[in-house]
């Protein structure tokens, strides 16, 4: 999934200062697996909005609504009649639902609650790590299901390099080196000779590097 | 002596069957090349090259290629080093050539510190290319003339091309794996992360000259000395791939007030005669980090002067 | 027992403390209540295992938003007591009336207009 943080909450109350109503507009999607722009979270922030502004004396209205997802036309459709009710709207979304949204209807605005990070999966509940780095050349088979585009901190490709301790990365005991279990993986399953070939340089043009990308799929395209 | 890559003095003495000896000098966080000029002239004619940091531990410092350029200027030769973590392929090529045009002849190719280490962690993080790529894309601009592109090369760069090895680093049992990639890839010399672990690195060796690297690129052995149990106590618990064994702190600390760092050249002097007799090793790298004025006492202390003319 | 506890307290029962989201202490505090406490089973004898846990980590939650917010985390508190301690809850209900005497009225009580 598609994975965010809430903003801090300061920043937030920033966003909204000038503001007595607002949408707080939540999705069904990644944010609601990585629980932070669901219908629950939604509540969540609504309420802690109206303390904080009851607070300082300025009361603030805040509605809320969650839709399916944001990056689909179809269900950004469905607020059609309810967006331009507000001073400005919310939108727990990862940072595609804001977008879309702000196309969909230009003469809003739309605050994005959280900040996208990254492609990643639960390690378990409550924990979400970044798992892929969207290079748009994926290269895991060639290192055992692992990644060491998003995995290594330098993405490097004939790892590990001089700093990896105690299968950690040197950035961090947080962190753990993949290029580390690569090579575990790689000499437990009698394999070390696939890593002793050199692997050509990257093409990063694939990747957010080359430009915004777009995906087409011809035959469905009306 | 024909078919030199570079005909730098590194590869000269090196070629010719001596035992090298290269230093170290970073260079100054500012323009001060005064500073610089200062730093590096304890080196002079006390080793056979002196490397020059390329934004060691993501410090920003003037670029290695001018200091580099500097110490030309002022008769030293300098082993340029290049990381991959602040420039993409474009800037590495044309930073290649600069040097070369520069008159630059030794080049060390890294991977870098991670960018948090250091003093702007903001900032992007290149990493076009991996070090292993870097001395492989040097190999080709000086012996196929040809850029990464297949273009050809308007006068291609003639390197000595170095590598840094980890003995210490995990996995151990991949370590030499590693350095035998690095050599594969170009690298005509390798520099080891400084060494403090006789015992794994006595192993370490051992597997590089059954591997037979020894015969294909020079391996110069690291030694930085301990100034002071609180550096040797630093480096074992915050510098990661860094191997500091609980007896050199504890022997540093008997050495009494004050006496620590004798105490710490005194075991620098002991490693390097080890050195000189261990098959493999065809020299040292001395990184006196902000204490390139006591290199020429270690270094006659050691037996390492003169350095030989070639 | 007819042990008597400060009649400003309101209390909810609730099957399980597990039961009690954030939500529901973020309301209560949006809707003026000076204080807001939880009282759960001790821990490692909840009937339904882990739910006074939930509780415990919901609390520090919501602690940690009214820091955010500049507003004394003391007003939320999370307590751990037998289903027979009669005298215990009537104890906790004194105390956390007593400590929003000495924090004040919640400053999210709305504010006149000036």
């Amino acid at each position: 999934m598609i994975i965010a943080d809430r903003k801090p909450l300061g920043e937030l109350l920033e966003m909204v200062k000038d503001c007595n109503k607002v949408l707080i507009l939540g999705c069904k999607g990644c944010v609601t697996v990585c629980n932070v722009g669901g219908t629950k979270e939604v509540g969540v922030l609504a309420s802690i909005l109206k303390i904080a502004r009851k607070k300082e004396g300025r009361p603030l209205q805040v509605d809320e609504k969650t839709i399916e997802r944001q990056c689909d036309p179809e269900y950004i459709a469905l607020v059609k009649d309810q967006v331009g009710q507000y001073d400005a709207v919310i939108s727990m979304a990862c940072g595609v639902g804001p977008q879309f949204l702000s196309e969909a209807y230009p003469d809003q605005r739309f605050f994005p609650a959280v900040n996208t990070t990254s492609f990643g999966g639960a390690l378990q509940h409550g924990i979400w790590s970044e798992r892929c780095a969207g290079c748009g050349t994926c290269l895991i088979h060639h290192f055992d299901g692992m990644c060491p585009i998003a995995r290594c901190s330098k993405s490097i490709l004939h790892g590990p390099c001089g700093g990896s301790a105690k299968g950690k990365c040197e950035i961090s005991k947080e962190v753990d080196c993949i290029w580390d279990m690569i090579v575990q993986k790689k000499m437990e399953k009698g394999r070390l000779e696939d890593l002793t070939k050199m692997k050509p340089n990257k093409d990063w043009r694939t990747a957010r590097d080359g430009g915004p990308r777009k995906s087409v799929r011809e035959d469905l395209v009306q | 002596m024909n078919d030199l890559k570079s005909g730098s003095n590194l590869e000269k003495v090196l070629r010719a069957g001596h035992f090298a000896l290269t230093g170290e000098c970073g260079p100054p966080k500012g323009a001060n090349v005064e500073h610089l000029k200062e730093k590096f002239s304890h080196l002079k004619g006390v080793v056979d090259a002196v490397n020059v940091t390329d934004n060691q531990t993501a410090v920003v410092r003037m670029s290695s290629w001018a200091a580099s350029a500097v110490m030309i200027q002022n008769g030293v030769e300098p082993n340029f080093q290049m990381v991959c973590r602040d420039r993409n392929r474009l800037a590495m090529q044309s930073d290649i050539l600069g040097a070369y045009a520069m008159g630059v002849r030794n080049m060390l190719c890294l991977s870098g510190d991670h960018q948090t280490f250091g003093n702007h962690p903001q900032a992007k993080n290149v990493y076009d290319i991996d070090s292993m790529q870097l001395l492989s894309l040097v190999k080709k601009m000086r012996d196929e003339g040809k850029f990464l592109n297949d273009e050809d090369i308007d006068v291609p760069p003639k390197m000595f091309i170095g590598a840094a090895s980890n003995p210490f680093a995990d996995p151990f049992e991949f370590r030499v794996h590693r350095l035998a990639m690095k050599i594969a890839a170009g690298a005509d010399f390798i520099q080891t992360q400084c060494i403090y672990n006789m015992d794994k690195f006595r192993n370490f060796m051992k597997m590089a000259v059954d591997m037979g690297l020894h015969e294909k690129a020079r391996i110069l052995a690291g030694i930085t000395p301990m100034k002071s149990v609180g550096m040797a106590q630093y480096m074992a618990k915050s510098v990661p791939g860094m191997d500091v064994p609980e007896s050199l702190i504890k022997r540093l600390r008997g050495a009494g007030k004050g006496k620590a760092a004798e105490e710490g050249i005194q075991f620098a002097i002991e490693q390097i005669q080890e050195f000189k007799e261990m098959k493999g090793l065809a020299g040292i790298h001395l990184m006196a980090i902000e204490w390139e004025h006591r290199v020429p006492e270690i270094a006659e202390r050691a037996g390492l002067l003169p350095r030989p003319k070639v | 027992m007819r042990l008597s506890y400060p009649s400003n307290v309101k209390v909810i029962q609730v099957p399980c403390t597990g039961r009690v989201d954030i939500i529901h202490l973020l309301k209560a505090v949006e809707d003026g209540a000076d204080a807001v406490y939880v009282a759960g089973c001790m821990e490692g004898e909840c009937h339904f295992l882990v739910g006074n846990l939930k509780a415990k980590k919901r609390v520090q939650y919501v602690k940690k938003v009214l820091q955010e917010l500049g507003i004394e985390p003391e007003r939320v508190e999370m307590f751990n007591l037998s289903a027979g301690e009669g005298p215990r809850f009537a104890e906790i209900a004194r105390e956390m009336v007593e400590r929003a005497k000495a924090l004040g009225p919640s400053p999210v009580k709305m504010k006149k207009a000036a």
